[in-house]
């Protein structure tokens, strides 16, 4: 197989502009013209555009969330529908004007993502928020009809829209802009794409996992770091929610306070002014760790959605060991065939085929035989080299458009945790000032006693 | 300068000497009932400190002693200054002979006998550091009290090599008052408190209620802030395994993971400090209540024999208008036992308010502490999460 590899590695075009497994290519004209205020400001020729084209041009928001009662073959099912609506902007501060608006459910959002998945298996797509409410403490609900849950997923919803509105590549694929734009018949338009079809099978990729023998070793250790990356964030998140609980448990019992000083004031004379309004400070504190908490929960939801972007980063690392695989599979089918071929030639036996061994057995077969055989082999071979060059090619663009991916996704990883990191520094700051506050307050109370 | 109290000369008391209690005006009562040495020394003429615990092993057993230092320029005292050693035990001596000798009055609490072996370590830092709080401040309430600061038993302690061969001696100076007293156990019903006493007796009922309460919520306070260190103590290193595993986020990523160390830091020397400054107190003050209680039942019982004795005396029908000497001592003995309670209620109500004043104040103190450590962590920790990283 050492054979194969170096003798194919001529003619290395350089990487099309365009995503592999490409959508319609005619559409992205017609992008232009559906699109208001689309002007191809620079490039060499009409497919380019502008980077973050969308967000240039267009806000996207997840504004509103109904509960639905949906008419299933089988039963009444609630729902929850969101309101996707598309602004366009003519210029940086000028005023939006809406340009379309409708509903989607969660299960759309997941049709369009794991449309991209299969269609753009060298970038890193963002993930949806949670399916199911996790990581929770006693306080939060478990329940995806809960309005806060709602709210959150609403929010997260729309982050994975403009995650995708902002991703160079993804923006422009048209299955995402009738998405925002195209109601009705949206599903049937994407299941006619047969990307089921087209999308890997389990069984294949983990078959890939466990036998591919030469990966890039950068891929080796990107889906490693994405392992690890799965792995701490989630203890983080359990542990948060645990912190989360006990935090709410020292403040609530706190309030009693309040009430024993409250009843504790009316038996004393000189004492009972300042117990009393102490005990109203310790009422303030025990409330305050609500809202204190509810700040937090965004941090979490930061922090999952980089739990869910690692489990995107495996998925494109898996797809390089497919096509890694596929290709030693290729070259190795190759080599075998080659080798057929030189013992058919020559006369020497030494790989072991059925042909060769009924022949031992049952005579020698004419030369004529031979040669037809010889010449499909030769035919196969001819094709297989084909092939193996084109799938050593694609296997090179992959490998380079998702590094470029990659090295993208890494920038906004670390631009992204910092500031969260920074805003729950600021979280845990404000905490700290409410608490010096209302102790504070309550020692001046204390000093009237 | 000394001005007798009038209430006080009536008492006859055997082993205390006469008018030697000063008024109960408010300014020189809270002057005295300060238990810090302060600027106004020179209404002071006695000063106690319990400190210096040692531990002491010997074959049959190990216990622990500690300091007794006492300064004074009273009469009572041959010299200006004296150091003793003394254990737990002689401290319970000691109020147990001041609730006999003085049973008119209100006897600070000691802090609990008993503790559960194995629960507790009695030779522990905090445990001996907390009793030794305890011990000093009893000491320094009876010093504060005008009439148990002359007590005999009291000087003593303060002021023998050998107190084991003076409790010996023990029953030799038990009071007339203390024996009258004794004698007066049970026998007697009180028809109904006088209104004043009645009130007292609610009160200290409330009150002892309500600082179990308090107490009860601190506790739970302590144990879920004890909940929250552990989990805290395993959030901050996860950080720390992120660090590990990223470039440009490994800095950020460890700072925050050592500022949440320094925020478990700080709160657990929070509950320390709850645990053995706040809740003793606390409790000692229950004690208190509890004792005050059986006092004022006392004192229902001197009533009580007052009251059947006189009504004895009407009921012979005497024409002699003039009452018997033992019943003019009991009503003697219960005036006395009323004006002293009531003394010691008013000075017990005023050391009560600085007390908890002072009490609450520290509660509220180290919270404020245990928040301006946590906010300068992370405060300290902005620049640094926002400082531009070379990725490596």
């Amino acid at each position: 197989m050492e054979e194969a590899a170096p003798a194919l590695e001529r003619l290395l075009q350089p990487a099309p502009l365009e995503p592999l497994g490409h959508p319609d290519a005619g559409l992205e004209a017609a992008v232009g013209e559906e699109a208001e205020g689309a002007q191809d400001e620079e490039g060499p020729g009409d497919r380019t555009m502008t980077e973050n084209f969308w967000v240039k041009k267009i806000e996207i928001s997840v504004s509103e969330a109904e509960k639905r009662t949906g008419r299933n073959a089988m039963n009444m099912q609630e729902y929850t529908a969101y309101l996707v609506e598309t602004r366009s902007v003519e210029h940086n501060d000028g005023p939006s004007v809406l340009t379309d608006s409708l509903w989607r459910r969660y299960s759309e959002f997941e049709l369009l993502r794991n449309y991209l998945l299969v269609y753009y298996p060298h970038i890193v797509v963002p993930p949806l928020p949670e399916k199911r409410a996790e990581f929770i403490w006693h306080k939060l609900s478990a329940d995806n009809m809960d309005p806060d849950f709602v709210e959150r997923r609403r929010i997260g919803l729309e982050n994975f829209l403009l995650r995708v509105a902002s991703h160079p590549i993804l923006c422009r694929d048209r299955i995402f802009y009738l998405f925002l734009t195209q109601e009705g018949n949206w599903k049937e338009i994407v299941n006619e794409t047969g990307f089921q079809l087209k999308a890997d099978s389990r069984l294949k990729a983990l078959n890939a996992t466990f036998r591919v023998k030469n990966p890039d070793k950068r891929f080796t250790e990107l889906k490693h770091y994405s392992d690890e990356l799965q792995s701490v964030i989630s203890h983080l998140l359990r542990v948060r929610a645990r912190v989360a609980d006990r935090l709410y448990g020292v403040y609530k019992v706190h309030g009693n306070y309040g009430r024993v000083f409250s009843e504790w004031s009316a038996i004393e004379k000189e004492m009972g002014d300042g117990l009393q309004s102490a005990g109203h400070h310790m009422d303030v504190y025990a409330s305050s760790i609500d809202d204190i908490l509810e700040d937090e929960e965004h941090y979490a939801d930061q922090l999952k959605e980089y739990l869910f972007y690692a489990e995107a980063l495996r998925a494109v690392c898996r797809k390089h060991e497919l096509m890694q695989y596929d290709l030693e599979m290729a070259a190795q089918d190759l080599a075998s065939k080659k080798q057929q071929c030189e013992e058919l030639s020559t006369g020497t036996v030494r790989t072991f085929s059925l042909k060769g061994m009924t022949t031992k057995l049952f005579g020698q077969e004419t030369p004529e035989q031979r040669e037809a055989r010889i010449k499909v082999l030769e035919e196969q071979i001819s094709e297989g080299e084909q092939q193996l060059k084109s799938k050593n090619l694609e296997g090179r663009e992959f490998v380079k458009n998702a590094w470029a991916d990659i090295e993208r996704f890494k920038e906004q990883k670390n631009r992204d945790l910092k500031e969260a990191l920074i805003s729950y520094a600021v979280m845990q700051i404000s905490m700290c000032k409410k608490g010096i506050q209302v102790w504070t307050n309550a020692k001046e109370c204390f000093s009237k006693m | 300068a000394q001005v007798v109290g009038e209430k006080d000369l009536i008492l006859p008391n055997g082993g205390t000497p006469a008018g030697t209690s000063s008024p109960a005006s408010s300014s020189s009562l809270l002057n005295r009932l300060q238990l810090d040495d302060d600027i106004d020394g020179e209404t002071r003429d006695l000063f106690v400190t319990v400190d210096d615990p040692k531990k002491h092993v010997c074959t049959m057993e190990t216990y622990i002693t500690y300091r007794i230092t006492t300064k004074s320029t009273r009469v009572e005292f041959d010299l200006p200054e004296y150091s003793v050693r003394r254990r737990y035990q002689d401290f319970d001596w000691l109020r147990n002979k001041l609730e006999e000798s003085q049973p008119t009055h209100l006897i600070p609490p000691l802090p609990e006998k008993f503790v559960v072996k194995g629960v507790v370590d009695r030779f522990s830092e905090e445990f001996v550091e907390t009793r030794r709080k305890a011990l000093d401040k009893f000491l320094k309430r009876i010093t504060d009290h005008p009439v148990l600061s002359f007590n005999e038993h009291f000087n003593v302690f303060l002021t023998a090599k050998d107190l084991n061969a003076y409790k010996k001696q023990g029953m030799a100076l038990l009071t007339r008052v203390g024996e009258s007293v004794k004698h007066v156990a049970g026998g007697y019903k009180l028809r109904s408190r006088p209104l004043e006493f009645a009130a007292i007796g609610e009160y200290l009922d409330t009150f002892a209620l309500k600082l179990g309460t308090i107490d009860r919520i601190a506790q739970r306070i302590i144990k879920e802030e004890i909940e929250y260190l552990v989990e805290l103590r395993e959030y901050g290193p996860v950080y720390s395994t992120w660090s590990a595993l990223e470039g440009e986020l490994a800095e950020p990523l460890e700072g925050v993971s050592a500022c949440i160390g320094n925020c478990s830091t700080a709160l657990e020397e929070l509950t320390d400090d709850m645990t053995e400054d706040f809740l003793p107190v606390l409790r000692e003050y229950i004690l208190y209540s509890d004792s005050m209680k059986s006092v004022l039942k006392k004192r229902d019982q001197v009533q009580a024999e007052y009251e059947a004795k006189l009504e004895a005396v009407a009921l012979r029908k005497e024409d002699r208008p003039k009452v018997p000497a033992d019943v003019e001592k009991c009503q003697d003995r219960m005036e006395c036992f009323n004006a002293d309670l009531k003394a010691d209620m008013e000075r017990w109500q005023n050391n009560k308010r600085q007390d908890f004043r002072q009490l609450l104040m520290g509660m509220a103190d180290k919270n404020i502490q245990y928040y301006e450590k946590c906010l300068m962590a992370w405060e300290s920790i902005i620049p640094l999460l926002q400082e531009k990283q070379e990725a490596k």
